[in-house]
C-alpha cells in the first residue's frame, strides 16, 4: 500500500481547541511547537468561534484545501472540548462530507492529537480508565471512515501535567516532527493507520484506478 | 453710549442673576427656557423692579450677536447639498408665507382705517418671525430635524433673505407717500443702485470664496499650535467679521454667517466649532431674550390696554390663519401644520429693526411705532406659549385622530408582541422579530420616523403609547409580550404602570436608561429589563481584553460570567434602591466575588472557578503518583 501511496507534500490542517489555554500549558506548549510552521494552517477554532457559531462554508472551504485534519485538544471526558462537537455536528454535511454526493473528504486523512490527564497505564482493559485509548476515540475512527477519510493513530501526550519540562519539550518535539514529516513527506500517513483501520472504499477505488493505470 | 467697566459688569451681573434665578423655574414648571428668559426681562425691566433702564435697547442691539452665532451653527450643520434640498420650502413656503401673511394684515389694517403705505409697512414688518426664540424653542423639544421643524426652519430663513428687499421696498414706499429722503443704510445706500449690486455680490463671493479656499487653511494652521482659546478667537473673529462685512454693504449678518456655516459644514473643524461658539451663542441669547423681555413696555400697555392686547391677538390669529393655509396648500399633514403655524405666529427681532427704519422714514409715527414695539415683543413673548399649546393640547389631539383613523387595521394584525417606540432600540427588536417571522405591531409617535418604515413593510402606527385604549387598539388584549423601547424614561415607567395595571397577562421588556432606572423597572414589577447601553459595553470591554492579549474565548465568556453577575446584582440590590449604603456593600462583596471569580486563572480557587474542569485540576486524582497498586500493575 506504502508502494501504491508515494509520500508526496500534504497539506496539513490543526483544528484547535482549548477552553482555557492561558490554564494549560501542555496544549500551550504543543501548539507553539507547531502554530507557525509553513505549510501547516493552524486554526483555533475557540478563539474563531468564541460564541459558538460556526462558518460552516468557511470550515468547508478550509477542509477542502488540505489533505491531513489534525484535531489537537485536551482528552476531556474521554473525548473532547465541546466545539469539536459543535464543529462535527455542523461542518460535516451530509450530501458535502457523508451520503450521496458526499465525497469532498475522500481520501484525505484525519488524525487526532491529544493530551490526558491520566498516565499511559490507566488506558488498559485492566486500567482505571477500562479502554485504550483508540478505543475512545472510536467515534472519531468512525466518522472518519463514513466520510472516505483515513484514520490515523492518534499523538497522545499522558499525564501531561505531571511530565517535566524536559519530557515535555521532548513530546512537543515529537509532535512537531510528525507534523513536518507528514508535510514533506517523510512520513507516509499511509504508514500511521490506526491499529485495525479497514480503509473506506474511496481508497479502494483510487487504489484499482491506479492498479489499472499501471497495467 | 459711554459705557464705564462698572455699569457694564453690575447690567452684566444682573442679566445673569435674573437668567439664573428664573430658568431653572421655569424649566421645572415645563415652560422652557425662553419664556423664562422672558420673564426675567420683564421682572428686571423698567417697568416692573427697575434694575435695567432705558440701555435695553443696545443690549438688544448687543445680543443680536447671538442671533447671528446661532444661525453660523445651524448652518455648520447643513451641507451645501443638504441645503440644495430644501431650496423649494424655502423659497416656496417662505414666500408665501411673508408676502401671504403681510398682505392679509395690510388688508385687515387698510380696512381698519389706516393708509394704504403705512398699513402695507405694518404688514411686511409683522410677517417676520422670530428666529431666536423659534430655534432656540425647537433645538429644545429636539424637534429642529424634524420635516415639520424644517419647514419651519425654511421659512426662517427665506425672512432673513428677505429683510433686504424690505428695506430697500420701504424707502419706496415712503416716496409714495410723500415723506421725506430715506436715511442712507449702511455703506451701500450711497451707491447707484447698479454698484448696490455689485457690492452685495462682490461680498457674497467674497465669503464663498474665503470659506472654500481661506478658512480651511487658516484654521488648521490655527488648530497646529495646539492654543485652544486662539481657535476659539479665529471663530469669534470670523463670525465678527462677516457680522461686520455684512452690516456695511446692508446685508443680513445672520444670513452671512449662515452662509459661511454652510461653507465649513463639510469641514474637519466643524465639530470643534460647534462646541468653541455654543456657549457665547447661550449666554447671547439668554441675554436677547431678556432684553426683549425688559423691553417691553407695560405703562404703554397700561394705557392702551384693549388696543395692544386686542393687536396681539388679532395679529397672531391672522398669522396662523395664513400660515395654516400655506402649510395645508403644501400638502402637509395637520400635525405638522399645526406645529409649522404655532411655531411661526409671532413677531420677530428683524421687526424692530424694521420699525425703527419705518419710523426714520415718517412711515409710522412715533406712538404707532411704540405701539408695534409693545405688540411685537408680547407676542414674542408669548411665542413660547403658543408652542407649548401646540404641543400639549393640539398634538395630543391629532394623535387620538390620526390613531384612530388607522385603529381598524391595527385590529386585524393579531400580532404577538407589541414594541413601543420604534428608534435605534426597538427598531433593532423589530427587525430581528420579523426577521424570525414574529411581526411586531408597531407604535411610535414620529410620523416622519412612520411613513419611511412603512415603505419598507413594517406596521408602525402613530400614537401615545401611556393611552391605554391605544394600547387596547393595538391587540395589547391579545399579544404575549410588550417591548417597551421609547427613549422617554418617565414615559416608560407611565407605560410600564399602565399595562400592568391594564393588561396583566402581558410580559413586560422595558428598555432601562441606567442603574437607577433598572431599579427603578425591577421595583415597579418588570422582570425583563435591559439597560440600554450595558451589553455594547460588555462587547467592547470583550473586544478591549482580545486586543490585550486574552483568548477570544476566554474573554468571551469572562463577559457573559461577569454579564450574568451583574444582573443577579441589580436584581439583589434593586429593592434596596435608595439605600445607597446597603448597595454600596453588597456590590462591594459582590465586586470582590466576581474579582474571585474572573481571576481564577491567575490564582487557582477552586471553591470560586466556575471552569475548573478544563484545568487540571479535576485531574488531580488522576496523578500517576497515586495510583493504586492494581494499576501500577497495568501499567507495566
Amino acid at each position: 500500500m506504502g508502494i501504491l501511496y508515494l509520500a508526496s507534500f500534504m497539506k496539513i490542517l490543526i483544528l484547535f481547541a482549548h477552553p482555557r489555554l492561558s490554564g494549560s500549558h501542555v496544549q500551550r506548549t504543543l501548539s507553539d511547537a507547531v502554530s507557525s510552521l509553513s505549510g501547516v494552517t493552524f486554526h483555533d477554532l475557540y478563539a474563531a468561534y468564541p460564541d459558538f457559531t460556526i462558518d460552516v462554508a468557511r470550515e468547508q472551504a478550509l477542509l477542502a484545501e488540505h489533505d491531513v485534519i489534525v484535531l489537537q485538544h485536551p482528552f476531556y471526558w474521554y473525548s473532547a472540548p465541546a466545539i469539536i462537537k459543535e464543529w462535527l455536528d455542523l461542518v460535516l454535511e451530509l450530501g458535502w462530507a457523508y451520503g450521496p454526493g458526499g465525497d469532498k473528504l475522500h481520501r484525505k486523512f484525519l488524525m487526532n492529537a491529544i493530551s490526558t490527564g491520566g498516565a499511559d497505564a490507566a488506558y488498559r482493559r485492566h486500567g482505571r480508565n477500562r479502554f485504550e485509548i483508540t478505543d475512545l476515540l472510536s467515534p472519531f475512527n468512525q466518522s472518519a471512515h463514513l466520510c472516505g477519510m483515513a484514520y490515523l493513530e492518534p499523538f497522545v501526550v499522558f499525564a501531561g501535567r505531571w511530565l517535566t519540562a524536559e519530557d515535555l519539550a521532548l513530546k512537543a518535539s515529537d509532535y512537531q516532527g510528525l507534523i513536518e514529516g507528514l508535510r514533506d513527506g517523510h512520513i507516509d500517513p499511509m504508514t500511521r493507520l490506526a491499529k485495525a483501520y479497514a480503509l473506506p472504499l474511496a481508497f479502494e477505488a483510487q487504489r484499482l484506478q491506479k492498479k489499472r493505470h499501471a497495467t | 453710549m459711554q459705557l464705564s467697566l462698572d455699569t457694564f459688569l453690575l447690567g452684566a451681573f444682573v442679566y445673569l442673576t435674573a437668567a439664573v434665578i428664573s430658568v431653572p423655574i421655569a424649566t421645572r414648571l415645563g415652560l422652557g427656557s425662553v419664556l423664562g428668559y422672558l420673564i426675567a426681562g420683564m421682572l428686571i425691566g423698567p417697568s416692573v423692579l427697575g434694575f435695567v433702564g432705558s440701555e435695553g435697547q443696545d443690549v438688544l442691539h448687543f445680543a443680536e450677536f447671538g442671533v447671528i452665532v446661532m444661525l453660523f451653527l445651524i448652518g455648520l450643520e447643513l451641507q451645501p447639498s443638504k441645503l440644495w434640498t430644501l431650496r423649494k420650502p424655502i423659497l416656496g413656503l417662505g414666500g408665501m408665507q411673508v408676502i401671504g401673511t403681510a398682505a392679509a394684515l395690510a388688508l385687515a389694517l387698510i380696512l381698519f382705517g389706516l393708509g394704504w403705505q403705512t398699513s402695507i409697512t405694518i404688514g411686511l414688518i409683522l410677517a417676520m418671525s422670530s428666529t431666536a426664540i423659534v430655534l432656540q424653542s425647537l433645538a429644545e423639544r429636539g424637534q429642529l430635524k424634524t420635516s415639520g421643524g424644517q419647514a419651519v426652519f425654511s421659512v426662517l430663513l427665506f425672512q432673513d433673505i428677505a429683510v433686504i428687499p424690505i428695506l430697500a421696498l420701504l424707502p419706496l414706499l415712503a416716496a409714495g407717500g410723500g415723506a421725506p429722503a430715506p436715511e442712507t443704510h449702511g455703506y451701500l445706500g450711497s451707491l447707484p443702485a447698479w454698484q448696490q449690486a455689485l457690492v452685495v455680490f462682490a461680498a457674497v463671493a467674497l465669503i464663498v470664496l474665503a470659506g472654500r479656499y481661506l478658512m480651511r487653511p487658516l484654521f488648521r494652521l490655527i488648530a497646529m499650535t495646539g492654543l485652544r482659546e486662539i481657535f476659539v478667537a479665529l471663530a469669534l473673529a470670523l463670525v465678527v467679521g462677516i457680522t461686520l462685512l455684512m452690516e456695511t454693504v446692508g446685508l443680513s449678518p445672520a444670513l452671512g454667517t449662515f452662509l459661511a456655516g454652510v461653507l465649513l459644514a463639510e469641514s474637519e473643524y466643524r465639530h470643534e466649532l460647534e462646541m468653541d461658539l455654543e456657549p457665547f451663542k447661550g449666554i447671547l441669547l439668554a441675554v436677547f431674550f431678556i432684553a426683549v423681555g425688559a423691553g417691553i413696555d407695560f405703562k404703554l400697555i397700561a394705557t392702551e390696554p384693549v388696543l395692544i392686547f386686542g393687536g396681539v391677538l388679532a395679529f397672531i390669529l391672522v398669522k396662523l390663519v395664513v400660515l395654516y393655509a400655506i402649510a395645508r396648500f403644501a400638502r402637509m399633514k395637520p400635525p405638522r401644520a399645526s406645529l409649522f403655524s404655532f411655531s411661526l405666529a409671532q413677531g420677530g427681532e428683524f421687526a424692530f429693526v424694521l420699525i425703527s427704519f419705518a419710523g426714520g422714514l415718517g412711515l409710522l409715527a412715533l406712538a404707532e411705532a411704540n405701539m408695534l414695539v409693545a405688540i411685537v415683543a408680547l407676542s414674542m413673548a408669548a411665542a413660547p406659549l403658543l408652542m407649548m399649546l401646540d404641543a400639549k393640547i393640539i398634538q395630543p389631539r391629532f394623535e387620538s385622530q390620526g390613531f384612530r383613523r388607522e385603529a381598524d387595521k391595527i385590529d386585524q394584525t393579531g400580532s404577538q408582541a407589541i414594541i413601543l417606540g420604534h428608534g435605534r432600540f426597538g427598531m433593532t427588536v423589530g427587525r430581528v422579530l420579523a426577521a424570525n417571522g414574529s411581526r411586531a405591531t408597531v407604535l411610535d409617535h414620529d410620523v416622519e420616523q412612520i411613513d419611511a418604515l412603512r415603505k419598507f413593510g413594517f406596521k408602525v402606527f402613530y400614537g401615545d403609547a401611556t393611552r391605554e385604549d391605544l394600547m387596547q387598539a393595538a391587540g395589547a388584549a391579545d399579544a404575549k409580550i410588550l417591548v417597551v423601547a421609547i427613549d422617554n424614561r418617565e414615559k416608560i415607567n407611565e407605560i410600564v404602570q399602565m399595562a400592568r395595571r391594564n393588561f396583566p397577562h402581558l410580559e413586560i421588556f422595558a428598555r432601562a436608561f441606567d442603574r437607577t432606572h433598572a431599579y427603578e423597572l425591577l421595583n415597579a414589577g418588570v422582570e425583563h429589563v435591559y439597560r440600554e447601553v450595558f451589553d455594547s459595553s460588555l462587547a467592547l470591554a470583550e473586544d478591549a481584553l482580545v486586543a490585550l492579549g486574552t483568548h477570544p474565548y476566554e474573554a468571551a465568556r469572562a463577559l457573559r460570567l461577569f454579564r450574568r453577575h451583574d444582573e443577579t446584582l441589580i436584581r439583589r440590590t434593586a429593592r434596596h434602591a435608595g439605600d445607597i449604603d446597603t448597595i454600596v456593600d453588597i456590590s462591594r462583596a459582590a465586586q470582590a466575588e466576581i474579582e474571585r471569580v474572573l481571576s481564577g486563572d491567575q490564582q487557582p480557587r477552586p471553591d470560586y472557578s466556575p471552569d475548573r474542569g478544563w484545568g487540571a485540576l479535576a485531574e488531580v486524582a488522576q496523578d500517576p503518583r497515586s495510583m493504586s497498586e492494581n494499576e501500577e500493575k497495568a501499567a507495566s
